[in-house]
């Protein structure tokens, strides 16, 4: 597969994406399967892959205790025990999870190796990968928060507090995100990091720059219409208002961008639990994560622990008994027809 | 050994430019000193593995069974429902590269194929292909490749390039554990009867006679008594050695290279050393005689087998809990996997210290104790007498070894235990150390001579490090905590930083040890003679 390749197919599918959203010119009714059937199959594929997928992770289980220490055990009184990176209790789990999911704990540890001069290797600190990802998350956050005022009706009171919080810098008008410049930026770093670095590049697949460009897509298509190609907001709250009610009705003259940011939404969400997307999930069940270092403390039950072939000891002085006696090591039976 | 003709500084030029093809055609050279010898047939026998032959890697055919695919296939499957860690690793990594250069087997060869994330993609190319919709559907856009005799040959290949050491698994944003996918990969590769002489033979000699290399019991017992002599020779001291000595309140268990292998040995003579001097009521077991498991570098059931030795064996000879030595995987298994396998173990008891009265609360459930945390509670509560000048011929520095680190977090006490009996300790880099340990290079059956390449490379990081230290400190000494790191590191330093030893804990712990009734002590536990001022009998109280 060639790298062309990998970067051009998901690029026409972005493209084609934003093509189809053209039909929507073509009368009311292709505007109902684009505002209303399509983000309704898109949520359901959502909900129930998502489903899916974490119960079908689930159904496996665990059957060895097996954290990653990073840490610290905690072992004699006088040692003192790392209670995050090498829990032994659930506080600790808790502790270590919250530091995983809202700021990336491990990719925080990342390290540059590089050979210097010809015979030293030395691994600087890199947080670039960190940053980029914390802030892409984070803003990412931050705009579905956002973007709940469009669903609440009386408005969800915290989102206008992000709202306000997060157009503070209003340089021009309309009220310009802070969120949006910085998932913009991060994004972009992304994908610019997956075509730079030669080790990245090697690695990706196709279906990590579809990732990428479906967000990069859906973040344009956002901004662009806030800003530049003014929709109908009222017309478009109207709209998801209704549509999370299950009393659909689209109103008239929103607009082409609208639906152009919104098909990108739709095929997002619904390729979300078919995708990488869901570690979101699978976080939170990563056995060398949420795993308490306490194995020797507490048995850990593998629920189809299967028997096993073993050599026994009667077998194994069977095999041995004369040496161990002329040796003198103790032995169980004496009187066996091996010896006489 | 045919690649110790490559030069040092050849081997360290290492080219980690791009890679000329795409990684999804398979493809892979046995060249010598690369790859493990496929294991013999008799091995294979003895543990009655599935689809026994002989055969080689470098062979062109490898005879798999017609049916390989459905075997493979099966077992996949069978491991998917059976494991969430494999089936969640294998769907959530999201080729961030965090882990990239991790490995100490890219860093030391530069092949992007031993990027973790790329050992990965072997498989999961695989399974993307016949058991998710887009693989199905898409196919190598896909990321999805086809399984056939290539792809097999490629897997022999980099899952025996992988030591199973999780440092990988601490930077992954997600802990995914690449010890994991290699443990699964090399299963697969068992079902097809591709494995390794090196993982079989240990293993099936520890299935019949108890321990790694083969020793039977009259032999084992021999070589305990050599060493009796030896510190008889050094101390003046008649040492007390039990054998399969019913009643004892201890079992205790370690790797069986302690046995006959330096400087392994001299590590045995300090525990013997120890034991005798706090006058611990224990014993030793021919049947349980290895602490190691090698099953563990095979698959579970195997790990499993050879593992039940100890619990059976602590019940028949009716002691009251296991001391364990000092060993890397052997602590994995201990630790993580021996009660879940083979307990609950009812008929020990919660271990405690007979001299100090210390409880081993951290082990109240599996009933065996790390040697270092038995000892380090021993110093802690003075009941040594240490002379650490008997050290002084020796700048140390600690290598962690992966498993105690990262699947255990036995950091402090080996360190402890080193700053009690030695005057000079100084740390690598901490990027290098702790739970960011390099590994050996030649663990989880990656130890053999014939690939001994992928064992320098793979070590090249770890040797990089000390080099650091002994250039900047003239560090002459690297304590370790393993038995694989103590049959590994002496040819790995002699050829990347000649002019560093390699010792066990305890070894320093027994040339500190002030036995009572001891002559004057002439030498160090090597035979080597003490220097200078730490002659004086007694010397200072090291606590």
């Amino acid at each position: 597969m060639s790298l062309a390749a990998k970067i051009l197919y998901p690029l026409a599918m972005v493209t084609l994406l934003v093509l189809l959203s053209l039909l929507t010119l073509v009368g009311r009714d292709a505007e109902f399967i684009f505002a209303v059937v399509i983000p309704y199959l898109a949520l359901t594929c959502f909900f129930a892959g998502f489903v899916y997928r974490v119960v079908r992770w689930a159904q496996s289980p665990v059957p060895f205790n097996i954290p990653t220490t990073c840490g610290q055990q905690a072992s004699l009184d006088w040692v003192k025990s790392d209670k995050i990176e090498s829990p032994c209790c659930n506080w600790g789990i808790a502790g270590r999870m919250a530091l995983e999911i809202l700021l990336f704990r491990s990719l925080f540890r990342n390290s540059d190796m590089q050979q210097v001069g010809q015979h030293r290797l030395i691994y600087g600190g890199n947080r670039w990968l960190w940053l980029g990802g914390l802030a892409f998350h984070w803003s990412l956050l931050i705009i579905l928060i956002r973007h709940l005022r469009l669903f609440t009706e009386p408005v969800f009171r915290p989102s206008l507090w992000i709202s306000a919080i997060d157009g503070m810098l209003q340089l021009a008008l309309p009220a310009l995100f802070i969120t949006d410049f910085i998932i913009l930026a991060a994004v972009s770093y992304l994908v610019l990091r997956r075509l730079v670095s030669t080790r990245v590049r090697y690695i990706s697949l196709a279906s990590d720059y579809l990732a990428l460009f479906l967000i990069l897509a859906v973040v344009i298509s956002g901004i662009l219409m806030r800003s530049f190609f003014k929709v109908d907001l009222v017309a478009v709250k109207e709209l998801a208002i209704s549509v999370i009610t299950f009393r659909p009705a689209v109103p008239a003259g929103i607009g082409l961008p609208f639906y152009i940011h919104l098909l990108l939404i739709s095929v997002l969400v619904a390729y979300f639990p078919f995708s990488k997307m869901m570690h979101a999930a699978g976080i939170l069940l990563s056995p060398t994560r949420n795993a308490r270092n306490d194995s020797r403390m507490v048995r850990h039950v593998n629920p189809w622990n299967r028997p096993v072939r073993v050599h026994t000891y009667a077998e194994y002085e069977d095999e041995f008994r004369q040496p161990m006696i002329k040796a003198g090591i103790p032995i169980e039976k004496n009187n066996l027809p091996a010896e006489q | 050994m045919a690649d110790k003709k490559i030069k040092p500084e050849e081997m360290a030029g290492i080219d980690y430019g791009p890679p000329h093809r795409d990684w999804m055609d398979p493809s892979v050279e046995f060249i010598k000193g690369s790859y493990c010898y496929a294991a013999p047939l008799k091995n294979q026998e003895i543990l009655q593995l599935p689809n026994p032959r002989q055969w080689n890697p470098q062979d062109p055919d490898w005879k798999l069974p017609p049916d390989f695919k459905r075997i493979i296939l099966n077992g996949m499957k069978d491991r998917l429902e059976r494991y969430r860690s494999w089936k969640l690793y294998l769907d959530i990594c999201v080729r961030c590269g965090a882990c990239s250069d991790k490995c100490h087997y890219f860093i030391g060869s530069g092949d992007p194929k031993n990027m973790p994330v790329m050992r990965a993609e072997l498989l999961r190319s695989v399974y993307r292909r016949y058991f998710t919709v887009g693989g199905r559907l898409w196919g190598k856009l896909g990321g999805a490749r086809s399984l056939d005799e290539q792809v097999i040959k490629e897997w022999y290949y980099y899952f025996y390039q992988c030591s199973e050491c999780r440092r990988c698994s601490v930077y992954c944003p997600y802990g995914i554990d690449t010890c994991e996918i290699t443990m699964m990969g090399r299963e697969l590769l068992n079902l097809v009867g591709c494995t390794t002489e090196w993982v079989v033979g240990p293993a099936s000699n520890s299935f019949r006679t108890g321990n790694h290399v083969g020793i039977p019991p009259h032999a084992m017992k021999q070589s305990l008594e050599s060493a009796q002599d030896d510190i008889k020779a050094l101390t003046g001291i008649d040492v007390n050695v039990p054998i399969n000595k019913k009643g004892a309140e201890i079992l205790f268990v370690t790797p069986s290279a302690d046995f006959f292998a330096s400087p392994a040995w001299f590590t045995l003579m300090g525990y013997l050393m120890l034991f005798h001097e706090i006058g611990l009521d224990y014993t030793f077991s021919t049947y349980a005689s290895e602490g190691g498991d090698f099953g563990l570098f095979h698959s579970a059931e195997l790990a499993k087998s050879l593992n039940a030795k100890i619990y059976a064996e602590a019940e028949r000879l009716k002691v009251k809990w296991v001391l364990g030595g000092e060993c890397g995987h052997m602590w994995r298994v201990i630790h993580q996997y021996m009660d879940t396998f083979n307990g609950p173990p009812s008929f020990l008891e919660e271990p405690v210290s007979p001299i100090t009265g210390t409880k081993f609360d951290n082990a109240r459930s599996t009933k065996m104790v790390h040697i270092c945390e038995f000892t380090a509670d021993l110093i802690h509560s003075g009941k040594l007498r240490l002379d650490r000048g008997r050290n002084d011929k020796w700048k140390v520095t600690f290598h962690d070894s992966c498993n105690p680190a990262r699947a255990m977090g036995l950091f402090e006490e080996p360190r402890y235990i080193i700053n009690n009996t030695c005057n000079q300790f100084y740390e690598m880099p901490e990027n290098t150390i702790r739970e960011r340990t390099f590994c050996c290079g030649s663990g989880a059956g990656l130890g053999p001579d014939e690939n001994m390449e992928v064992r320098l490379r793979g070590g090249y990081p770890r040797a990089n490090a000390v080099q650091y230290v002994r250039e900047k400190h003239g560090v002459n000494l690297l304590a370790c905590i393993c038995a694989i790191d103590k049959a590994s590191f002496p040819p790995l330093l002699e050829y990347w930083v000649p002019g560093v030893e390699t010792a066990g804990v305890h070894e320093l712990l027994g040339n500190a040890l002030i036995m009572r009734g001891e002559k004057r002590r002439e030498a160090d536990l090597r035979g080597e003679p003490l220097t200078g001022n730490t002659l004086s009998e007694g010397g200072q109280h090291g606590v």
